[in-house]
């Protein structure tokens, strides 16, 4: 059925999103913790190091866990409330089944799984297997991740299974893949401060890596030179050597005209080139004509910018480069990465102290989610779905014929259209919120809305869980055990704090009750977290992410082990690439020839401004989290579009006022926030909100061929004065979309 | 081993709040931050600047109290009024030239930061400047900021006329050995002094 079962409001009154902004047992001094469970953030990439406190099976509250070695007790304003999501009263705590005009009726667990489980096979009997689909989350431990890919392929025997990564980590992975021949930052953070110069690419790490920004300040301490490319002057562009306030879509401009430039005045390793690459040739023919005056065109930028901040990247003694989603979520997503790579390889500075590179995660287990199989072209271990011998591998590993592994299915958004399309008629999502994080909003409602039976696994109702027929309710990250791998490949430990609350599960035995009742329950045996690891030990065992050498132990031993880590006596690899050993067969890295080209959609008469989007520093993701959160909403309480003075005079658009941003597809009503620190051509709407309130209403479907990454970061929008919006979704309280 | 001591470095604030948002994690005023964080014209910059209270030598909130309410520590940690004897008149509020005290009607008493005296005391670090992620505000040495950091750690302050030295101290350009209000940018910006923060300047487009 996949439609709202009951009106809108009256589902956001029983199951929010509301704020929480007192902890478990309250304010009152708690004393003496029963115990600190020593665990991680539940949030992005970096995945800090916390301690939480623990009282009568609550968690009440957080102490740094300062010896922890990435932050060293840091930590953001999301980690500092992560606590407030335990005994939270939104928490669901029955499964749920959809009742048509009245919404949503507790059920028994049985009744849940049953009715899903005869449901998938209904589907699949009348339309075909992979009519199925499952879609997942980037921040689910490496043990669920695995643990998804299998079910999908071994219990439901569908193609169609792909995951939130898609929006995330995918065309750094993809470029990191080709130019290095492993997906993985290259380097530990600790080589940050050791480097002399570094450019930071589309990353406001102020907001979406917080604890990075240390590493950066250090690094200045040092005497490092920064260059930070950014539409926006974002709080670590204010201070760095050179801010390039360049244009969405332009980046190519910049790293092919830094490279030109290099070329010219004897920049670049010859030897490095010649002894540890390959495709310089292509590469140095194609900058060619990325003269300073042709790459400011493109870039949207005075020349002397990419002339400056080639003087600072080429000569300099040791480089890093960061870079995410500002360069990633583009229909030349792909490229923009190789293109930055491209400056790294042709200098040779890689794989020694202070010198290498890395992509931002974005999601919590980014990276791991990623490795263990349940993208829709990867099998465990990182390999290939579509290679015979990776087949062979894990289909012996799984105990199942080669033959019965499906290939490759459909990524996040040609499945979503897919199931528009009618072509996919039944949906199980896990950690995925669509209905906030898909571009194109109107179109992901309607494609939910023409399922014949649509399944959640949540913690929380969701956006996109009040579309399904059944519910059944998770567990928070503290409520389980397993690992994540962090954005330098350190592979980490979450500890379990408390019990998942009653009615509640650990989400890998709904899945494993599921496959039993699918006939597969030989296949999921599993009796803990741990078990599943140590199948994923022997499923990625040889494959590119190598994790069979590490053991839980280790991990706790070593506070984190970096992949790959072979053997069991292996102490795992922070650094990689030393000795310019690259992980293609022939050793070497694979310069890729980029060459600039437009967004699918670029401004014109009629929709004359670019629309950028990205995040706030108090909400993470589509927000189903942390706007449950009254600290982190108090820090922003509703999405705002900043525009510049220039720009907002010529559509009369007054500080503080509404104003309307429009595109082919949809448009969002938020306030206005002028301000000096953006492009005059460009503006800039946060994400994390849902309704009238979400970026990705304008946002377009267009995708990178390669990673199949929307186009997230620019599509053309016309902007006008609009008086404030009082309609019913207006009226609901800010964290469900209203206006404060 | 020295003193562990409090820095501020407005270059290296991010403005994420996290400061705010574990202060009230604090066991003394648990749900209440005492540290705010300040937003510098936002139009304009995204500059933004937490305050703490500085802990004067001499601190004239705890002199302007009519009831003899505000105590500081024989190490230099300026407390929030006592309870007893707060009568609630926001003499000190009115005379903190750092704008740190507040009043709370609810309870008709002055809080403010207190330096986490119930951490800093017992050998642990404040909440504010453990969590900090960028380590604008830092809790350390003062052999281990002149070693890792660039600039000058000073406390010297002048409000016009008035001289005040505090506990904190804050990191400066190299060079400067005082802060005279309302003269000195507190910002240790990489760019040349007085660089444009608007973007469309930079870029040409006036």
């Amino acid at each position: 059925m996949a439609k709202l079962p009951a009106p809108l409001s009256q589902i956001v009154d029983r199951f929010g999103p509301h704020t929480k902004g007192v902890p478990a047992g309250g304010w009152a001094p708690i004393g003496e913790p029963d115990r600190f469970v020593k665990t991680h953030c539940c949030f992005c990439g970096q995945q800090c190091g916390i301690q939480l406190k623990v009282k009568d099976n609550r968690v009440v509250g957080f102490e740094p866990w300062e010896d922890f070695p990435f932050n060293a007790g840091k930590l953001c304003p999301k980690g500092v409330k992560r606590y407030m999501q335990d005994e939270h009263p939104d928490r669901l705590r029955s499964p749920l089944e959809r009742v048509e005009g009245e919404g949503f009726r507790p059920v028994s667990w049985d009744l849940a799984l049953d009715r899903t489980a005869k449901e998938i096979r209904r589907i699949q009997e009348r339309y075909g297997d992979d009519a199925f689909a499952v879609l997942t989350g980037a921040s689910l431990t490496n043990e669920k991740a695995y643990l998804m890919g299998k079910f999908a392929r071994v219990a439901v025997r569908t193609a169609n299974i792909d995951y939130n990564g898609r929006l995330c980590m995918v065309s750094a992975a993809a470029a990191s893949k080709k130019v290095f021949g492993i997906d993985r930052s290259a380097n530990p953070w600790s080589d940050i401060p050791k480097a002399k110069a570094i450019l930071v690419a589309g990353a406001n790490v102020a907001d979406c890596a917080p604890i990075t920004t240390d590493y950066l300040w250090q690094a200045r301490e040092n005497g490092a030179k920064i260059i930070v490319l950014d539409p926006r002057m974002t709080p670590i562009a204010r201070t760095v050597d050179l801010f390039i306030p360049v244009r969405p879509g332009g980046d190519i401009g910049i790293f092919n005209g830094m490279l030109h430039v290099m070329i010219e005045r004897g920049w670049v390793d010859r030897e490095f080139i010649s002894e540890h690459t390959t495709g310089f040739e292509k590469v140095e023919e194609s900058v060619r004509k990325y003269t300073p005056e042709y790459a400011g065109r493109i870039a949207g930028v005075p020349p002397a910018m990419i002339v400056k901040a080639a003087e600072i990247w080429g000569p300099a003694e040791t480089s890093f480069l960061l870079h995410a989603r500002g360069i990633e979520h583009h229909s030349k997503g792909v490229e923009n990465c190789m293109a930055a790579i491209n400056l790294v390889v042709a200098t040779g500075r890689i794989g020694r102290e202070g010198c290498g590179y890395a992509m931002i995660t974005g999601q919590g287990n980014g990276q791991g989610a990623r490795e263990q199989g349940q993208k829709c072209d990867q099998l465990p271990g990182g390999r290939d779905i579509e290679n015979p011998d990776h087949r062979r591998f894990i289909a012996e590993v799984w105990g199942v014929p080669e033959e019965s592994i499906p290939h490759k299915g459909l990524s996040a958004v040609p499945l979503l259209e897919a199931v528009h399309a009618g072509k996919i008629k039944g949906l199980l999502l896990i950690c995925f919120n669509p209905m906030v994080s898909l571009p194109d909003q109107n179109f992901i409602r309607e494609a939910l809305e023409k399922l014949e039976y649509f399944a959640v696994i949540d913690f929380f109702l969701s956006e996109t869980a009040r579309f399904a027929d059944v519910v059944l309710p998770g567990s928070l990250m503290e409520e389980d055990e397993g690992t994540t791998t962090s954005v330098e490949g350190r592979v980490i430990h979450h500890r379990k704090a408390v019990e998942p609350p009653a009615g509640a599960r650990e989400d890998w035995r709904i899945v494993c009750d599921l496959a039993a009742r699918l006939g597969a329950g030989v296949k999921f045996p599993y009796g803990s977290p741990r078990e599943i690891f140590e199948e994923l030990r022997t499923a990625s065992k040889g494959g590119v992410s190598d994790y069979f050498g590490i053991t839980w132990e280790k991990i706790d031993a070593q506070k984190g082990v970096f992949w790959p880590c072979p053997s069991l006596d292996h102490p795992g690899t922070p650094r990689l690439y030393e000795g310019a050993r690259f992980g293609h067969p022939d050793g070497r890295a694979h310069f890729q020839a980029v060459e600039w080209r437009p967004a699918a959609e670029e401004p014109d008469a009629e929709y004359p401004v670019i629309l950028t989007t990205g995040r706030v520093v108090s909400q993470y993701l589509s927000g189903t989290q942390t706007r449950r959160i009254a600290g982190l909403m108090a820090q922003e309480p509703e999405p705002f579009c900043e525009i510049h003075p220039n720009l907002a005079a010529r559509y009369g658009i007054e500080p503080d006022g509404f104003v309307s941003v429009e595109s082919r597809r949809g448009s969002t009503v938020v306030r206005a926030r002028i301000v000096r620190t953006i492009r005059p051509d460009t503006v800039f709407v946060p994400y994390h909100w849902p309704l009238a309130r979400a970026a990705n209403n304008c946002t377009i479907r267009a995708i990178d061929p390669v990673s199949n990454i929307p186009e997230f970061k620019i599509c053309a929008v016309r902007i006008s004065a609009a008086p404030r919006p009082d309609d019913a979704i207006a009226r609901l309280p800010p964290e469900a979309g209203g206006i404060a | 081993m020295s003193e562990l001591a409090f820095f501020i470095d407005y270059s290296r604030c991010i403005g994420c709040r996290a400061c705010v948002q574990a202060c009230e994690e604090c066991d003394t005023h648990r749900g209440v931050s005492m540290i705010h964080l300040e937003t510098i014209r936002r139009a304009d910059t995204v500059q933004t600047a937490p305050q703490v209270c500085m802990h004067c030598e001499d601190p004239i909130c705890a002199r302007v109290c009519p009831a003899d309410a505000i105590k500081q520590t024989p190490d230099g940690v300026t407390q929030s009024a006592l309870k007893p004897r707060c009568i609630g008149c926001s003499n000190c509020v009115l005379a903190c030239p750092f704008g740190v005290p507040k009043y709370f009607g609810a309870i008709d008493q002055m809080m403010k930061c207190d330096y986490c005296y119930d951490r800093t005391s017992a050998g642990k670090r404040p909440m504010c400047a453990t969590v900090c992620p960028s380590q604008a505000l830092a809790f350390t040495t003062r052999e281990e900021i002149e070693r890792k950091r660039q600039g000058t750690a000073i406390n010297l302050w002048k409000f016009g006329g008035e001289v005040v030295r505090t506990k904190i101290s804050v990191i400066v350009p190299s060079g400067v050995s005082e802060i005279r209000i309302g003269e000195s940018a507190l910002s240790r910006a990489g760019g040349p002094a007085g660089a444009t923060e608007d973007v469309a300047v930079l870029l040409g487009e006036i």
